[in-house]
């Protein structure tokens, strides 16, 4: 008879980082912000570099770097819940009235597993995302790239510990970045 | 080109304050813009820290046109259009890089660092030899300035050279450039220039830098929720209790911006108190300004521009954009971080994040600008909407000239709005000179100072 039994953790684990990542999107579509806030580790980092157009063999030089360039995002959760803050203060122009926000969360991979699948801590997991911006009357923004997550458990919760998120896009298509990824 | 239209005392009527909505959404208005406004004037195009070594470049951009900066290889700056001789393709499509030459990918033509068409296949025999390769190198700007580590072009070769184009704003520039000590030059921007699209006419954020004090009141929200560098408002803002508000402008220049002075013997009172080293490091700057600088040290900046479409702000965050028009109802925006060069890396990196946290499509400040450019911009274009100007009567008939305070004389024409809270002075004569411009035939009508010496 075969041990099925680290299949099954594999499995498992794999179910339940996807239903957190759902939860996730879901709570962010639902705008609810203060829940999501509730997700994301006391020392998360969120980092969203830009994207340089290099020559081939430079890719290197492709993203702006982390804690050193300027970049899209590159903060804590201080800063991230000054952003929660002002979407709730209901005169941030650029989100009020609130747009209408859908996230695709899809390809959702373990890249990465400690100590084991059967009793894990840390999981490092890639994700493609769709994000749909719909706002005011006609205005629509669609941004798609990948993302990579760190997520810790904490106390039995599964919290987020850093967040890279790559946009598939070199000048910024869109006017403002008021949402989350 | 000459639409007929007239722009001074037309559509741009500073003696009642009233500027078309045309000049905003207009198209063909647009186009005469690109030529008499972007080939003729000077426009800001990077930092020689960009290119520090012999073959670095840096794509920007000039009006809607793409531009390389680059530096040759006996450390020359060029900038050049982005456009081969042969058929137009882009010869380089990278952001940046360092290169020997610049290889054509159509047909395989290549360029120096100095322009130089160097290379050009089957020369002998498709050619016969007979190409004049010595005119047709990549198109270079007329004049080249750089200033301070800032790099500065035209494509105008009448154009007076940037100093003179500057005037005595160029006092004014130095408070982005120099550094926080008053040293000359001694700043550097980080890596990673922010590029974004925003729906509006590039002259909405032009006016908003040019000094719109009026609308502080649309950054409420991040004002309550508190982002600034001693943990509440979105800047510090203490010396304002003390200091006289004024906003600036040169006339015959069509620069402006707003300034602060602290009264003599006032110490400049605490900032960035979020972090004792940033704080000790600003404070022991603000010290080091006063002694170099004597009086003049007690000016600090608030947002400007240099005519048409550079915009500076000093201080909180420290930076320069520059809006691009990408069409009439399109602009896109490069926005450059600067640090003190020799500052210590912890203040560097506070200052990064509160600049991201501040600026660009995800700073909780701006985001709020974009959104009201946006929905103004668009309200404006109805066939109904366009009858009806907007007004910029705001403080006119109120400006001083020579103003002098507290033993300090001010360059330029001066609004004190210390008491007024706001004026529209600094946004009308953005749109002064740009209706000067758009009505002159050539720059002998725009140097009108030269025929003043005379
Ligand atoms: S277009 Fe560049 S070589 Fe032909
Ligand atoms: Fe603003």
């Amino acid at each position: 008879m075969t041990d099925h039994s680290d299949d099954v953790a594999h499995l498992l684990l794999q179910q339940k980082i996807e239903s957190f990542l759902y939860r996730e999107a879901e709570l962010l579509d639902e705008r609810r912000y203060e829940e999501w806030l509730a997700l994301l580790a006391e020392d998360v980092r969120y980092w969203m570099p830009m994207r340089r157009n290099v020559k081939f063999g430079e890719l290197e030089r492709e993203f702006t770097r982390e804690g050193q360039d300027v970049n899209w995002f590159d903060e804590g959760k201080e800063t991230l819940t000054r952003r929660v803050q002002q979407i709730l203060t209901g005169v941030h122009w650029a989100e009020e009235p609130l747009s209408r926000i859908c996230h695709m969360v899809s390809n959702v991979q373990i890249l990465d597993v400690k100590p084991s699948a059967s009793a894990p801590s840390e999981v490092t997991v890639k994700s493609r995302f769709l994000i749909y911006r719909n706002r005011v009357e006609t205005e629509t923004d669609i941004l798609v790239g990948k993302r990579e997550d760190v997520l810790h458990r904490i106390d039995g919760h599964w919290k987020l510990r850093r967040r890279k998120i790559v946009l598939d896009q070199n000048v910024l298509q869109v006017k403002n970045l008021t949402f989350f990824f | 080109m000459a639409t007929g239209r007239r722009y001074r005392g037309g559509l741009v009527d500073l003696r009642t304050g009233l500027i078309s909505r045309e000049i905003f959404v207009n198209e063909e208005i647009y186009a005469e813009e690109l030529e008499r406004v972007f080939t003729r004037a000077w426009l800001f195009v990077g930092h020689e820290s960009q290119i520090p070594k012999p073959g670095d470049y840096f794509v920007s951009s000039m009006g809607e046109e793409s531009a390389i900066l680059c530096r040759d290889r006996e450390e020359r700056v060029h900038v050049f259009l982005n456009s081969c001789r042969h058929r137009g393709m882009k010869v380089c499509r990278y952001d940046e890089g360092n290169t020997p030459v610049f290889t054509c990918p159509y047909h395989g033509w290549s360029y120096a660092a100095d322009g130089k068409l160097v290379g050009v296949p089957f020369f002998r025999e498709a050619y016969h030899g007979k190409l004049d390769r010595s005119q047709l190198g990549l198109v270079e700007v007329a004049q080249l300035a750089t200033y301070k580590g800032s790099v500065w072009a035209t494509w105008d070769p009448n154009a007076p050279g940037f100093l003179e184009y500057l005037g005595e704003f160029r006092r004014y520039l130095d408070l982005t450039l120099d550094g926080w000590d008053g040293r000359d030059g001694g700043t550097e921007v980080l890596g990673g220039v922010q590029k974004w699209l925003i729906p509006c006419n590039w002259k909405f954020p032009a006016e908003n830098f040019s000094g719109d004090s009026y609308h502080n009141i649309s950054h409420r929200s991040v004002d309550m929720v508190g982002i600034g560098p001693s943990g509440s408002g979105r800047r510090d803002t203490r010396e304002r209790l003390v200091a006289r508000r004024l906003q600036i402008c040169f006339p015959e220049r069509g620069h402006q911006t707003g300034v602060y002075v602290l009264p003599k013997d006032q110490p400049t009172p605490p900032a960035y108190q979020q972090s004792p080293v940033v704080s000790e490091y600003f404070k022991h700057c603000e010290e080091e300004r006063r002694r170099r600088r004597g009086e003049w040290g007690r000016v600090t900046g608030s947002p400007g521009e240099v005519f048409p479409n550079t915009a500076l702000h000093p201080r909180q965050p420290r930076t320069f954009a520059v809006w691009h028009p990408r069409g009439p109802h399109q602009t896109e925006v490069w926005r450059w971080y600067l640090v003190d060069s020799d500052s210590p890396p912890e203040v560097k990196d506070f200052l990064r994040q509160y600049y991201i946290r501040y600026s660009g499509p995800a700073g909780l400040t701006e985001q709020d600008d974009m959104e009201n450019w946006n929905y103004a911009h668009a309200a404006s274009r109805g066939t109904i909407a366009r009858r009806y100007p907007y007004t910029y009567e705001q403080g006119m008939g109120f400006e001083v000239e020579n103003y002098e305070w507290d033993g300090l004389r001010l360059p330029g024409s001066v609004m004190d709005i210390t008491e007024a809270k706001s004026s529209e002075h600094n946004l009308r004569n953005l749109y002064r000179r740009w209706a000067e411009f758009m009505d002159a035939e050539s720059w002998n009508e725009l140097a009108t100072w030269r025929a003043l010496a005379r």
